[in-house]
């Protein structure tokens, strides 16, 4: 767990970057700073490795005050990742990945194969290792820098807006692969960005700050969503944060069609499948050039997915897979409305007095 | 000419071997006290003017006023090889001290943040990552110094000091033409074949700055 207590930041000038700041990061989770520039969230992760000193409070991590460390040192055990990768241009993929255990003196040979399974584990090919980083591309080179995070298997990670710099096809790759690790190494995770879109994607735990270093909330993306604490997070988690809290539900409870309803035809619209029933687009009156799919859904996929391809799609209608990808079921989007109507109603029953 | 270079070859020889000697030795020699300079420049901005206009006031004084004045200063005799390795090895701090501290100030940024944060030490992150990094800069800097000392040392010739421009003066002396071309030509060849020296060296120790976006 990482603990700022009471912790200030003033700049030569009296510019107040942090003020009096206690918020709790708990282990294992990934915990999201977000707010507007000059909020203070960047200058608050580099207290947490000392890039940056506070001027009065404490940082500690699992209870060691950060300051009483050898600022070397406590960076080697902090994994750090940054927007445009910071990668070495002069080292070579694997060698750049190899960093931290080499400072630590783990001789070369070893290093090296650790830094050649991790570019596998961040979803690299291994001929990618003799390469300089100018020879990648961002999201390759962002990759890296994520590789090189975790190379020493240091128990924390800072990351600051690792994924803004890319284009958002390749950041929402990046995005999903990042869960996919956490939920493999589970490291406490301090994690930097502006775009409270991708903060609630990922965090376990929001903090949004204001302007002038001041905490304004802290609490699951749910509760941010649901309850904004005053005007300003309500206003930066934005109006459009009901369809948003669609992400927490999933669509495991939504009543679907037999996929047959559809395949036989209804209101001039038909799904066509392969032989393996396989969903391959929809025949509207008829016509053989079919129309594409915006995407099919599983019951643990979220009811943001489901209304937003039931809307997109060419019939109104979406359509839910099994494992192998075969359809075994379908929902319009007037079902999709009466399901979200639904659960709107079981949430409040829960919370009204019986 | 063919027989001029018959008859001498071992004067020819002497005087290249001279040449070489007192030209790339000031080379080693500047370089050496140039980057821990222009390191200081950068560590110390306050200092960075200060270091940047001494070497351009230095670079300013003319050659042979230079040689002339090292001898009073180190005491040492007048013919003495030692004033124009002196001599070149601070026209080659003057010129490399400002173009190592540039280049270490423009490697400054994401990267070495990126060495701090991940643990780097000051030394370091100077022997590992900001000098590799400045390196290209830096070495383009020491081919001009190399090629500028092979010229100058000529200069010294008037001094009595050997190098190619000794063929130069005998050449005028005696009044024939056989010696002034041959040391005009290995002068120039000299300073070809240490040019290209260095960006093949530049080439082997820096192969990361010719790979483009692939």
């Amino acid at each position: 767990m990482i603990t700022f207590d009471a912790v200030t930041k003033a700049f030569p000038g009296g510019n107040v970057a942090v003020d009096d700041l206690s918020v709790e990061l708990p282990t294992g989770q990934i915990t999201v700073f977000v707010g507007p520039s000059g909020c203070g969230k960047t200058t608050s992760l580099r207290m947490i490795n000392r890039m940056i000193d506070p001027t009065s409070g404490t940082i500690a991590i699992d209870g060691e005050d950060v300051s009483h460390q050898d600022a070397a040192l406590l960076r080697r055990k902090i994994g750090y990742v940054i927007q445009h990768a910071g990668l070495f241009p002069h080292r070579t993929v694997v060698d750049n990945i190899a960093t931290v255990p080499l400072l630590n003196g783990v001789n070369k040979k070893q290093a090296r194969e650790n830094a050649l399974e991790l570019l596998g584990r961040v979803g690299l090919d291994e001929s990618m290792a003799t390469r300089y980083p100018a020879q990648l591309s961002g999201g390759q080179q962002q990759r890296v820098g994520v590789a090189r995070a975790l190379a020493a298997d240091p128990p924390v990670m800072l990351m600051d807006e690792p994924f803004s710099a890319v284009d958002p096809i390749v950041r929402d790759g990046l995005q999903k692969e990042f869960l996919r690790l956490q939920a493999e190494f589970g490291k406490t995770i301090a994690f930097v960005t502006h775009d409270i879109d991708e903060a609630i994607k990922l965090g376990d735990r929001v903090a949004i700050f204001r302007v002038g270093g001041h905490l304004a909330q802290v609490g699951t993306p749910q509760e941010l969503l649901d309850d904004p604490a005053d005007e300003f997070v309500a206003d930066f988690v934005g109006r459009d944060r009901g369809f948003r809290g669609l992400s927490f539900i999933t669509a495991e409870g939504l009543d679907v069609e037999p996929v047959k309803t559809w395949v036989d035809g209804r209101d001039g619209v038909r799904l066509v499948l392969d032989d393996d029933g396989k969903p391959q687009g929809w025949s509207v009156n008829d016509s053989t050039d079919l129309r594409p799919l915006p995407g099919t859904f599983a019951p643990s996929d979220s009811m943001r997915l489901v209304t937003d391809l039931a809307i997109s799609s060419p019939s109104g209608v979406a359509v839910r897979v099994d494992g192998e990808g075969i359809a075994d079921g379908a929902v319009p989007h007037a079902a999709v409305a009466e399901h979200l109507v639904a659960v709107r109603r079981d949430a409040e029953g829960d919370r009204a007095p019986r | 000419m063919i027989d001029y270079i018959r008859n001498n070859q071992t004067i020819i020889w002497q005087a290249l071997g001279q040449h070489v000697y007192l030209s790339l030795l000031p080379v080693l020699l500047g370089t050496v006290v140039a980057v821990p300079v222009g390191y200081l420049a950068v560590r110390r901005p306050a200092l960075y003017q200060p270091i940047v206009n001494l070497g351009g006031v230095i670079y300013s004084i003319p050659s042979l006023a230079l040689f002339l004045i090292i001898p009073v200063v180190l005491g040492t005799g007048v013919l003495s090889p030692l004033n124009i390795i002196v001599a070149l090895a601070v026209y080659t701090f003057a010129l490399l001290t400002r173009t190592v501290a540039d280049a270490l100030t423009d490697v400054q940024g994401e990267t070495t943040q990126a060495a701090d944060a991940l643990g780097f030490r000051r030394l370091r992150r100077l022997v590992g990552v900001e000098i590799p990094m400045a390196l290209p800069v830096m070495l383009a800097g020491v081919r001009v110094a190399t090629v500028s000392n092979i010229s100058l040392v000529s200069v010294g010739a008037f001094l009595g000091v050997g190098g190619l421009g000794a063929l130069f003066t005998r050449g005028l002396q005696l009044g024939f033409i056989e010696p002034i071309i041959v040391g005009i030509v290995l002068s120039v060849l000299l300073a070809a074949v240490c040019d290209i020296g260095i960006v093949l060296l530049q080439r082997r120790l820096t192969p990361w700055s010719r790979v483009g976006a692939g």
